[in-house]
C-alpha cells in the first residue's frame, strides 16, 4: 500500500546526515577520515544508494499496482478511512522491516569492507592509516 | 516475477562491477546498488506477505514480467541519468564547444 514510504522516510534523513558529515569531513582534513581507507560520508553514501534505489523502484510498482496516483491525496488507500488503518498497519510492519533489513545489510557491507581494507597491505602501510 | 527479475540484474550489474573494479567510471556500482536495494526490499515483501497472507511466493504471469521489465528500464534510465549529467568522459562538455 505505501510501505515503500518508510525507506523513503530514512532515505531522507540519511542523505541529510551524509551532506552534514560530507562538509565535516572537508573541514577536518581527509586524512582523519580515511583511516582505513573510507570514508563516512563514502560509507553512508553505499546506504543512500540503496533506499533511494529500493524506493524508486518500489514506487514504479505501487504505481503499476494503482496504490499511488499522481493526485492528491497520492496513496489511494486514503480514499477510503477503511483502508487508512491497514495502510498504517503494512508500513509498521513491512516497511519498517524493509528498512532494518536494508540498513542491516548495509552494516554488514561496511565491516566487510573495512575488514578487508584493514587486511590489505597498502592500508597498513600507509602513513594515514598506521599513524597514531 | 519482478523479484527474480530484478536480483538478476542485481547479480549481472554487480559481476559486472566487479570485472571492472577498483575502476568505477561508469557509475556500475551504483547501478548495483538500485538494484540490491529493490530487490532486498522486494524479498522482505514477498516474505512478509507469504508468512502473513500464504499463498504463491512468486507471481508468474504476464503483468509480473512487464513490471520486471519496466523497473529494469526505469533503473537503468536513473543511472543514464546520472551518469549523463556527471559526464564522466567529458563528452557533453565537448559537444558543448
Amino acid at each position: 500500500m505505501a510501505c515503500f514510504l518508510v525507506p523513503m522516510g530514512e532515505a531522507i534523513v540519511t542523505s541529510v546526515v551524509q551532506k552534514v558529515v560530507e562538509n565535516r569531513e572537508k573541514k577536518v582534513g581527509e586524512e582523519r577520515t580515511k583511516k582505513t581507507g573510507f570514508s563516512w560520508s563514502r560509507r553512508l553514501s553505499w546506504l543512500n544508494k540503496l533506499l533511494w534505489g529500493g524506493t524508486i523502484l518500489l514506487a514504479l510498482e505501487h504505481i503499476w499496482h494503482g496504490e499511488v496516483v499522481p493526485w492528491p491525496p497520492f496513496l489511494t488507500a486514503m480514499n477510503n478511512p477503511a483502508d487508512v488503518a491497514p495502510m498504517l498497519h503494512e508500513m509498521a510492519t513491512v516497511g519498517v522491516a524493509m528498512a532494518i533489513t536494508v540498513t542491516v545489510v548495509w552494516a554488514i557491507m561496511v565491516m566487510i569492507a573495512e575488514l578487508k581494507a584493514k587486511a590489505t597491505p597498502e592500508a597498513k602501510g600507509s602513513p594515514v592509516s598506521g599513524g597514531a | 516475477m519482478w523479484l527474480i527479475m530484478t536480483s538478476l540484474a542485481a547479480i549481472i550489474t554487480t559481476a559486472i562491477w566487479y570485472i571492472k573494479a577498483p575502476e568505477d567510471k561508469y557509475k556500475l556500482g551504483l547501478l548495483s546498488l538500485i538494484f540490491w536495494g529493490a530487490t532486498l526490499m522486494w524479498f522482505v515483501d514477498h516474505v512478509m506477505a507469504y508468512l502473513m497472507e500464504g499463498g504463491e511466493f512468486f507471481e508468474i504471469n504476464l503483468d509480473a514480467t512487464l513490471l520486471g521489465l519496466s523497473v529494469i528500464i526505469l533503473a537503468l534510465l536513473v543511472w543514464e541519468i546520472v551518469l549523463l549529467v556527471s559526464d564522466p568522459k567529458g563528452v557533453l562538455k565537448r559537444i558543448k564547444r
